[in-house]
C-alpha cells in the first residue's frame, strides 16, 4: 500500500516475477513469429472488454557501454517523445481520448513499452497505431532529448543523496565489478551529462530488432486479430544483420568484501550478497524454494522471524533472487536503526550461515511448498500477471507448458536438493556486504 | 502492514472515480448479521481465487492526543496471538494454506485482508473471528513490535525529506481536526506508548458492530453468508464510544511553513481545503473536483505536464490530487519540483497562474472528454484485479457511503459541465484556505558525493 510495504512486496515479487504461475492448468497460450521474426505469445479471454499488449527487446541496462550508462533508459522514455511525425503532446492526447494506457518497461536485460486499451473497435485502432509508431518510428526531436536529459541528470542527483540509492550502487560496484550487471538502470550524472542525441539514436538502432522483439498479447481478440496487430506492431522494425551477442556470466566473488558508506539516515541500510542465478539455471527450484525458507516468504521467513519477530530491529527484512538472463543478484536486505546495525548485520549473517549450513527443516520445507503450490492461482489471477509471464516466457524462451509444470517441479524438490544447491552455490564467507548510516550518528548529523 | 497515508490517497483519488458500468458485473450482494457486522460479496469468477477483508471503521482520526499511533500499532498487534493461535502462527497457517495476507491503517479505517484460493476461504473467516474477539495483546510482544513500528516511523518519515513535508503540512493545515496527525504517531506518542493504550483501543472499537467484511471473488454469495454467519455470528456486539465531529473552522489566511532535510531538490506542496463526497447522488462539486483534478494532472497529456514541465520547463515534476473519498475534510493538492536554475518561488508562481487561467478561461471540450473517457476506461482497468475491487467497496462502505455506488459515481462524473470545473476552481483554489510548504534541501554533512572504498584487502580483480 504504503511505499514500504510496497518495496516489501516487490523484492518478493521481484522473486516471484519469473516464478510462472500455474495458468489454471489450461491456460492456453498461443505462439508464433511473425513475419519479420518477432516471437507471438497470446492468450484469448473475453471475461473484460479489454487488452494488454508488451513488446520488449534485448535493450535493458546491462545493454548500455558502461561509459554511456543511462542511454539505454532514455531512449526507452524518448521513444513517446516524438513520433512518425507526431509530437509527444499528440502522442499523449490520442492516447488520453480513448482512455488508453502507454507504460515503458525496464529492467536490467529488458526494454520495452506496455499498453493497455479498450477492446472496442475506435479505442483499440487508436492505441494500437500510437503503440505501433512510437515502437518503430521515433524521431528523437533534439528538444526533447536535452529536456529529458536535464530531468534524468536532476532526478540523479537527487537520489544520490538517498541512502538506499548509494547503499545499491555500492552493492553493485562490489558484486559485479564490471560485469554489465554492476550498471544502474537510469546512469550516473556523469555518464548522462555526457550524452548526447546521437548516442540515443545509436542505441535505438543498434537495439530494437524484429528478430529480438518478443510481443505478448492477452485480452479480449481473435486469434486473427492478435496475428494481425503483432505483424502492425512488428513489421517496420529494422532486421538483424549480426546475431545478438549474449551477456557474460558473473564472476563468483573470491572473498568477502564489505563497505561501509556515511551518511546522516536515522536508518542503516543493510545489503548482503553475492551473484545468484539465471532465468535457465538448472538450481532455480532448490534455490528458488530455500529462498522462501530465508526470506523470501514473507512473515513465514528465517529472516523475519530473527531479525523482526524475535528482536524488533526491523520493520523490513527480507532475501530474494533476482533470475535474469545470466546470474542477477541474491540480496539480503534490512533497513535498522543505526544504532543497533552491527547487532542487525551479525544477526542477518548468522541466519544465512546457519541456513546455508543446515538447510532448511522438513517442515519448513513442507510449509513452504504447500504456500507455492497452494496459492498457485494466485499468480495467474489477472490479465495484468499472465501478460508478465507470457513476456518473461517468451523473452528467455522457457517452453510454453512451463506454467501449467510449475507446481510439479516444485513438488518434486527434495530436502537434500536444497541443501547441496544451496551449500554450492551461496558462500556466506565470500558476499559482499554494504552498510549505509550505519554505527553511532555523526556529530554533524541531524 | 502497513501505514496507508499519501501514496494510498492519490491511488484512490482516481480508482474511486473510475467507476464505470461495464458489460455484466454481478451485482453486489450485501447482508448484515445479526450482531450488526456487515457482509459484502462480489462475485468474480475468472479466476478460482477469493479475497477476504475485514475492515474496521477506527483510524487515526478516532485517537486522542498523547497516543496517537495506537490504531496501527494495534494493526501490528492483531498478528501477536490469540489463547487459540500463538503470537506469528497466523502468517504462518495462511501461508500453509498458500495464502498471502497483511493489513494497512489510514486515518479512516483498519484493514485486514488475506488472498486464498477459493477453496481455503473458511481458513481466513475463522482466524478473523478469533482476533476479533480474543486478542491476547501481552506486555513482551507489544514491547518488541512498538520497536517494529518506530522502525516503520524511520524507514517512511524520518528518512524520507517529501513524508516528512507532508506530515508537517498536515500538522498545519488543520488544527482542530484529528487528521492532524500522522497515521504512524509521533515519535514521542510511540516511545510512551503502554500495551494498556492498545488494549483500550481494541476494546473499544474491535466489535462486530464496527466491521465490515468484504469477500471478492469465486464464490456463491449463499455460501459465504452460511460461512460469515457461522464464524463472525457468535461475536457479541458491544456498544460504541461517542465519536466527536471535530470540525475544523474555516481558515482566515494563508499558511506557510519550511522544513530542511537533506535532499538535493527543493519540493513544493499547495494544499487547499476542499469537501468530499457525501451524498453520492445530490453532491456535484466532488466530481467536479475530481475532473479538475485530472485536467490538470490526469496523465502525461495533461496540463501541468504539459505546460510546466514540457513546455515552460520550470519544473521536473508537477502534480495535482484530490480524494474525493473520506471520513473526514477533503485537501486538493498541487506539488512540484522546480527545475534546476528554478525556484520554488517560480514554481508557485507557475502553478498559481495555471489557477488562474483555469478561473478565467475554464476548459476545453476536448480535456473533458479525455478525462471522462479515461475515467470510463479506468473502471474497466479495475475490474482486471480481484483485490482493488474488494477494496473499493470496503473504503466506500466504511467511510459511510453506499458500497455499490461505484456506477453511480462514474456517470455523476460524466454528467459534470466546463462550467462546474471553473466554478470550483474559482470557489476552492483561493489564498485563505491555502497551505504553502517547502522542503528546503540541505547537503549531506561532508559534501554530497560520500564515499567510501571496500574495507577488506582482497586481490581478486574487482
Amino acid at each position: 500500500m504504503t511505499s514500504a510495504s510496497r518495496r516489501l512486496l516487490a523484492a518478493i515479487a521481484a522473486a516471484a516475477c519469473l516464478i510462472p504461475a500455474l495458468a489454471c492448468a489450461t491456460l492456453p497460450i498461443e505462439h508464433w513469429r511473425t513475419a519479420a521474426g518477432a516471437r507471438v505469445l497470446f492468450v484469448q479471454t473475453h471475461d473484460l472488454p479489454m487488452l494488454d499488449v508488451a513488446v520488449d527487446f534485448p535493450a535493458g541496462a546491462s545493454r548500455d557501454v558502461p561509459d554511456k550508462s543511462g542511454a539505454a533508459s532514455l531512449t526507452l522514455s524518448l521513444m513517446r517523445g516524438g513520433a512518425g511525425g507526431l509530437g509527444e503532446d499528440e502522442i499523449s492526447e490520442k492516447l488520453g481520448d480513448v482512455g488508453a494506457e502507454l507504460s515503458s518497461r525496464f529492467d536490467m536485460d529488458r526494454a520495452g513499452y506496455g499498453l493497455r486499451t479498450l477492446s472496442s473497435g475506435r479505442e483499440r485502432v487508436q492505441a494500437l497505431s500510437v503503440l505501433a509508431t512510437v515502437l518503430q518510428q521515433p524521431d528523437f526531436p533534439q528538444e526533447v532529448f536535452a529536456r529529458e536529459q536535464q530531468r534524468t541528470l536532476a532526478s540523479l542527483r537527487e537520489a544520490e543523496t538517498r541512502p538506499e540509492v548509494l547503499a545499491d550502487r555500492e552493492f553493485r560496484r562490489l558484486v559485479y565489478g564490471s560485469h554489465p550487471y554492476s550498471m544502474r538502470g537510469a546512469g550516473e550524472v556523469e555518464t548522462v551529462e555526457k550524452l548526447g542525441r546521437d548516442d540515443i539514436v545509436a542505441y535505438y538502432h543498434g537495439h530494437y530488432f524484429a528478430d529480438d522483439a518478443v510481443v505478448s498479447i492477452i485480452g479480449d481478440l481473435s486469434r486473427d486479430e492478435a496475428a494481425d496487430i503483432a505483424e502492425q506492431l512488428t513489421s517496420r522494425l529494422a532486421r538483424r544483420t549480426q546475431p545478438l551477442q549474449g551477456l557474460p556470466a558473473p564472476v563468483p566473488l573470491q572473498s568477502a568484501r564489505l563497505s561501509r558508506i556515511a551518511h546522516p539516515a536515522t536508518q542503516a541500510h543493510i545489503l548482503i550478497g553475492q551473484p545468484g542465478m539465471s532465468r535457465l539455471d538448472p538450481d532455480y527450484f532448490p534455490l528458488f524454494l530455500g529462498n522462501y525458507v530465508l526470506g523470501g516468504g514473507g512473515f513465514a521467513s528465517r529472516l523475519n522471524e530473527e531479525i523482526r519477530q524475535k528482536r524488533g530491529y526491523a520493520y523490513s527484512a527480507y532475501s530474494f533472487f533476482m533470475p535474469l538472463a545470466v546470474a542477477g543478484v541474491f540480496q539480503i536486505a534490512v533497513q535498522t536503526k543505526r544504532e543497533q546495525s552491527e547487532e542487525a548485520l551479525k544477526v542477518a549473517q548468522d541466519t544465512l550461515e546457519r541456513f546455508v549450513a543446515d538447510g532448511p527443516t522438513q517442515q519448513e520445507l513442507e510449509a513452504a511448498k504447500q504456500n507455492i503450490v497452494g496459492g498457485f492461482a494466485l499468480r495467474t489471477d489477472s490479465n495484468r500477471k499472465i501478460l508478465d509471464y507470457l513476456a518473461t516466457i517468451g523473452f528467455y524462451g522457457l517452453p510454453l507448458t512451463y506454467l501449467d509444470d510449475f507446481p510439479a517441479r516444485i513438488e518434486q524438490v527434495t530436502l537434500d536438493e536444497v541443501r547441496q544447491a544451496w551449500r554450492r552455490r551461496i558462500h556466506p564467507d565470500r558476499m559482499a556486504t554494504v552498510v549505509v548510516a550505519g554505527g553511532a550518528p555523526a556529530t554533524d548529523a541531524r | 502492514m502497513s501505514t496507508a497515508r499519501v501514496v494510498i490517497r492519490s491511488a484512490f483519488a482516481v480508482l474511486s472515480a473510475a467507476c464505470a458500468a461495464v458489460a455484466a458485473a454481478a451485482p453486489l450482494a450485501q447482508r448484515d448479521l445479526g450482531n450488526g457486522m456487515k457482509v459484502l460479496v462480489k462475485e468474480d469468477h475468472r479466476s478460482p481465487v477469493v479475497v477476504s477483508m475485514v475492515w474496521y471503521r477506527a483510524g487515526s482520526m478516532d485517537e486522542v492526543s498523547g497516543t496517537t499511533g495506537v490504531a496501527h500499532m494495534l494493526e501490528h498487534m492483531m498478528f501477536k496471538g490469540t489463547a487459540k493461535v500463538p503470537a506469528g502462527e497466523f502468517s504462518r497457517i495462511v501461508a500453509r494454506a498458500g495464502g498471502r495476507e497483511n493489513a494497512f491503517t489510514s486515518r479512516d479505517y483498519t484493514a485486514y485482508y488475506q488472498q486464498l484460493h477459493k477453496s481455503k476461504l473458511p481458513v481466513a473467516f475463522e482466524l478473523e473471528a478469533d482476533r476479533m474477539a480474543n486478542l491476547s495483546l501481552s506486555a513482551e510482544e507489544f514491547s518488541k513490535e512498538l520497536k517494529v513500528v518506530m522502525e516503520e516511523r524511520r524507514m517512511r518519515t524520518d528518512d524520507e525529506p517529501h513524508s516528512q513535508l507532508h506530515e508537517q503540512m498536515m500538522a498545519t493545515i488543520y488544527t482542530v481536526h484529528p487528521y492532524r496527525t500522522p497515521v504512524v504517531g509521533w515519535m514521542n506518542d510511540l516511545r510512551n506508548m503502554r500495551v494498556e493504550d492498545a488494549r483500550a483501543w481494541y476494546g473499544q472499537w474491535y466489535a462486530p458492530n464496527n466491521a465490515t467484511l468484504v469477500v471478492a471473488g469465486d464464490v456463491q454469495p449463499d455460501e459465504v453468508f452460511a460461512a460469515a454467519e457461522k464464524f463472525f455470528g457468535p461475536v457479541p456486539s458491544r456498544p460504541l464510544p461517542q465519536r466527536r465531529p471535530q470540525v475544523e473552522p474555516e481558515q482566515k489566511g494563508i499558511k506557510r511553513i519550511t522544513v530542511k532535510a537533506p535532499a538535493e531538490l527543493p519540493y513544493l506542496i499547495m494544499a487547499y481545503h476542499a469537501p468530499a463526497l457525501r451524498d453520492v447522488e445530490k453532491d456535484w462539486e466532488p466530481y467536479a473536483l475530481f475532473v479538475l483534478s485530472n485536467i490538470l494532472d490526469g496523465g502525461e497529456a495533461a496540463r501541468l505536464n504539459r505546460e510546466l514541465v514540457r513546455k515552460s520547463r520550470v519544473a521536473v515534476s508537477a502534480n495535482a490530487s484530490y480524494d474525493l473519498i473520506n471520513r473526514g475534510p477533503s485537501l486538493f493538492f498541487l506539488d512540484a519540483i522546480p527545475a534546476q536554475g528554478r525556484t520554488v518561488a517560480d514554481a508557485e508562481a507557475a502553478l498559481r497562474e495555471q489557477i488562474r487561467i483555469l478561473v478565467e478561461n475554464g476548459v476545453s471540450a476536448d480535456e473533458l472528454q479525455r478525462v471522462k473517457a479515461q475515467a470510463t476506461a479506468a473502471q474497466v482497468y479495475a475490474r482486471d484485479s480481484v483485490y482493488y475491487q474488494a477494496m473499493r467497496i470496503g473504503m466506500l462502505q466504511t467511510v459511510g457511503l453506499p458500497p455499490d455506488s461505484v456506477d453511480v459515481q462514474l456517470r455523476k462524473m460524466q454528467e459534470v459541465t466546463a462550467e462546474q470545473v471553473q466554478e470550483v476552481a474559482r470557489k476552492y483554489l483561493v489564498d485563505d484556505g491555502l497551505t504553502v510548504g517547502v522542503l528546503d534541501p540541505q547537503p549531506l554533512p561532508g559534501g554530497k558525493r560520500p564515499r567510501t572504498g571496500p574495507e577488506d584487502t582482497s586481490r581478486d580483480q574487482r
